[in-house]
This record gives structure tokens, sequence and C-alpha cells, in this order.
């Protein structure tokens, strides 16, 4: 059932395994706890929002543009300094991490600012007339109304997180894209190269259903 | 209980409303008539400034809010409660937990929220629907879940901007009794906000016209007075019965 090339190099693969999901765990922990408010901010700085400001909108967004335009294997090279200065090294899966919370952080919010356009604005306006801080006001009413377009978003962040994860080998970050590079592009085995493709596809695939399967379930409206 | 001193507000360059003093009693049914982009929805929303005026004030109680701090306003805020015409319920909270929203919001205990907010079902008349989701109930149902979201922290004031102008005539009825029977019954002052003359003279005690950002008149709803407010309305009936914008948003 299971092709003898992957049982050959199964520790590799598991190891390899290991490394994307430690450098899109990080990516995803990011985005949640750096692009979720960052999107937020964005969103309620937009204008005709609660917290309506210009400056801090266009240089906001402007980071978040320039992170996000930039080619991320230029950007991965390009930020080698800041990651050493960071994690000590500029190698490895550790050091990996670095760059893919940036354009973790960077790829969410945007969503994020997307997203929250689904909460209909006269929520938000019973939200205020009902004295709701800033704070309840998003907990309560915008992350509430928006909940399945912030799992749908996250979801695609996820997908984009693991076609990011590939290029680490550069860096030394490894990961199963890189091992599906090494083995199955340098070493010519590319039974194993397919296979190892399969196994992201069938990932990715998984990750695509649970998201949708989640945020359906969550949307009550 | 509200008052508002010669209130101004531009939008651009839009005059919406211009110079309007007025005064609200305790404890009466207040409306406000006038055509589609007479200023009615801007005027209601500075009585519990959402929309702050760029000339005049708005006193609450004695207090003038351009004088208090914003922390203060949002706890005005709770005692103003307010009633919209898209009904503005979060789609994804169950009909309870709608209600009971401003009860967290002004920190209730969670033991003492269920009695307060099946209370304000049970006013409404929708206890047995507190586990359905909005997008389950019919406009009407909605509206009263709305008026029971605000009346579950015990407001002195509800503020209605067109609570009606989306029901038909009988779910219309059935909502204006209940607002009838919060003003008797509980002594909470309505200000109603509307393009239909009749929501207005089955309700209201006494009726300011406006149109064009200003108050044409303001008169007793009793048989002279709506006399008047017809007289003065004229021109707005008018707009209404030649078939022009009577929907309003
Ligand atoms: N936020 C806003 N920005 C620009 N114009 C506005 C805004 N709010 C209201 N207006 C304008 O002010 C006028 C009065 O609006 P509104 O108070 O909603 O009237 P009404 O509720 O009587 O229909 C309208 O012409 C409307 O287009
Ligand atoms: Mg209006």
């Amino acid at each position: 059932m299971i092709p003898d090339v992957l049982i050959e190099y199964q520790s590799e693969i598991w190891v390899s395994i290991g490394e994307t999901f430690i450098m899109v765990g990080f990516a995803i922990l990011a985005a949640l706890l750096v692009g979720l408010p960052i999107g937020t901010f964005l969103f309620l700085c937009r204008k005709g929002q609660l917290l309506e400001n210009q400056i801090a909108f266009s240089s906001l967004n402007l980071i978040v543009n320039l992170i996000r335009s930039f080619p991320f294997l230029l950007l991965v090279i390009f930020m080698i300094p800041f990651t050493r200065f960071v994690m000590g090294t500029a190698i490895g899966t550790a050091a990996a991490t670095v760059p893919m919370m940036i354009i973790a952080s960077a790829h969410y919010s945007r969503l994020v600012e997307q997203s929250l356009l689904d909460a209909p604005k006269g929520v938000l306006e019973a939200a205020v007339s009902m004295g709701a801080s800033i704070k309840d006001i998003i907990f309560k009413f915008l992350y509430v109304e928006a909940r399945s377009a912030l799992v749908l978003s996250m979801t695609t962040s996820t997908i984009s997180f693991i076609s990011y994860s590939t290029i680490m080998g550069v860096v030394g970050g490894g990961g199963i894209g890189d091992f599906a590079i090494r083995y199955g592009y340098q070493q010519f085995r590319t039974d194993l190269m397919i296979y190892v493709i399969i196994i992201i596809l069938v990932f990715v695939q998984f990750i695509q259903y649970a998201g949708i399967t989640l945020a359906r379930k969550i949307d009550k409206r | 209980m509200i008052t508002l001193h010669n209130v101004s507000k531009q939008f651009e360059s839009f005059e919406a409303i211009k110079d309007v003093s007025l005064s609200i009693k305790s404890g009466e049914i207040y409306g406000i008539i006038g055509a589609s982009g007479a200023g009615k929805s801007t005027l209601i929303r500075m009585m519990n400034y959402i929309e702050r005026p760029d000339e005049g004030s708005v006193v609450i109680d004695g207090e003038a809010l351009d004088q208090v701090k914003h922390k203060r306003i949002r706890h005005i805020r709770q005692s103003l409660a307010m009633v919209f015409q898209g009904y503005n319920l979060v789609g994804n909270k169950t009909v309870y937990d709608n209600v009971a929203v401003p009860l967290e919001l002004s920190k209730v205990p969670k033991r003492d929220r269920a009695e307060r907010v099946l209370e304000s079902l049970r006013f409404v008349g929708l206890e047995t629907l507190k586990n359905q989701y909005p997008g389950q109930l019919s406009g009407g149902q909605k509206q009263r879940v709305a008026i029971a979201r605000a009346l579950v922290n015990n407001p002195s004031v509800l503020l209605c901007d067109e609570p009606t102008s989306s029901l038909d005539p009988n779910t219309t009825a059935e909502v204006l009794d209940v607002l009838k029977r919060i003003n008797e019954r509980l002594g909470v002052t309505i200000v109603i906000v509307s393009h239909e003359m009749e929501v207005i003279k089955s309700l209201c005690q006494r009726v300011t016209v406006m149109a064009d950002g200003q108050v044409y008149d303001t008169v007793e709803n009793n048989p002279t007075g709506v006399q008047h407010m017809e007289h003065s309305a004229a021109g707005f009936v008018e707009r209404l019965r030649s078939g022009g914008d009577a929907n309003d948003s």
C-alpha cells in the first residue's frame, strides 16, 4: 500500500513534516497574535469606521503592502541580518520561523481587514449606541459577526504559509518542500518527489475542507 | 430629560441640521416626523451623541454632553437605548444572547442576567424563541427582540429611529403596541422618528415636524394639533401622496 521509497525515507520525511509544522505553526501563531490585531486596527482606521484615522491607516497599509509585495524568497534573504540579530543565527528551522512570522502577519492582516467588512455597519452602530467600549465592540460584535470570514481567511493564509515554507531550504529551514527538492529533484528521485507533492496536496485539501466546514458551522446568519 | 439647544450639523458642505432646539419631557412619547432626508436620523442620533453636533449642545438630565468625558457618555448611552429600522441584531447570537449583550456590557453578573433577559423577552412576547437565531425570525419578531434588548438594562429613554418602516401594517401595530406598553407600564420616555403620519398619530403626545434640517413646528397630538401638523407638513405630505420617496433608510 505505502510505496517502498516512502518507507525507505520515512524518518527523513517525518523530520521534514515536523519542520514544516514548526514553520507553519509559528506563522499561524504570528497571524493570530500580530496579524489579527493589525488587520482589526486597519479596518477600524478606514474612512467612516470607528477609529477613522487617515495617517495611521496609510502608514500601516503601506508597511503591509511592502511586505506582501516583496518576492518572498528575496524577503527571506533580505531579512538575514535581522533574523541573525533576533535569533543569534540565520540558519535552521528556528531561524526560518522569523521571516515566516513576518509574512504571516502581513498576509493575514490584509485578509482580516477585508473579512471584517462582513460585520454589518448597523450592528456596530447598535454596539456604539449601547455604550460599548472599543474592546467590547471588537470582541462582542465585530469578531462575532465576521467569524466565518475570519476562519476562511485563516484557511487561505495557512495554505499560503505551507507554500511559503517550501522555499525555506535556502536558509536551512528544512521542511517537506525542501525534502522534495533535495531528495526528489536533486537526487533524481522523481517518484519520491511526486509522492511528497501528493502528501502536500492531501494536506492542503484537508485544511481547505476543515476550514470551510468550520466556517459553515459557525455561520448562523 | 433631553434638550437640544440650537444644534447644527454639516456633512462636508451640506447642512443636515440647522439650528434645531427642542425639549423632551420625562415620561412622554415624542414624535419627530418629516420626509426622507429631512435630518430626522441625524437629529435622534445626536440625542445619544452618536452624532456630535458642530454647534449647540445636547443636555441629558441636566448634563451637557459636550462637557463630560467619553466614558461618561458611554455610561449615559446605557440609559438611552436605541431601536433601529434595520433591527441591527447580532446575526451570530441567539435571541437570548442578543438580549443579554447590554447586561454584559454593563457588567451585570452572569447569574443575574437570565432572569432579566427572560423578563424582557416575556414583555415583548417572545420568550419561546429565545434559542432561535435572528435569521430565523420575521421582521416584526426581530424588531421585538431589538426592543427587548433595548429594555433589558432598564433605560429611562427609548430612541426609536423608524422602528416600523420595514414592517407590514399588522406587524407595525404589534410593535407600536409594545412601545405603548413600555411607556405606560414602565414609564420609559420614548422618542420616535418616522415618516409615517399614522404611526405618529397613534402613539405620540407631542410631535415635531422637520423639513430640510429644520424644525417646522411642534404640536400636541390632538385634533387641533394634528390639523396644524398636517398643514405645516403639507409640502411633505404632498410628496408622500404623489408617491415620492416615502421610504427611508
Ligand atoms: N454621514 C453622512 N455623511 C454625509 N451625508 C449624510 C450623512 N448622514 C446623513 N447625511 C445626509 O444628511 C441628510 C439627512 O439625513 P438623515 O438624518 O438620515 O435624514 P432622515 O433620517 O430624515 O431621512 C440627508 O441628505 C443625508 O444624505
Ligand atoms: Mg432616517
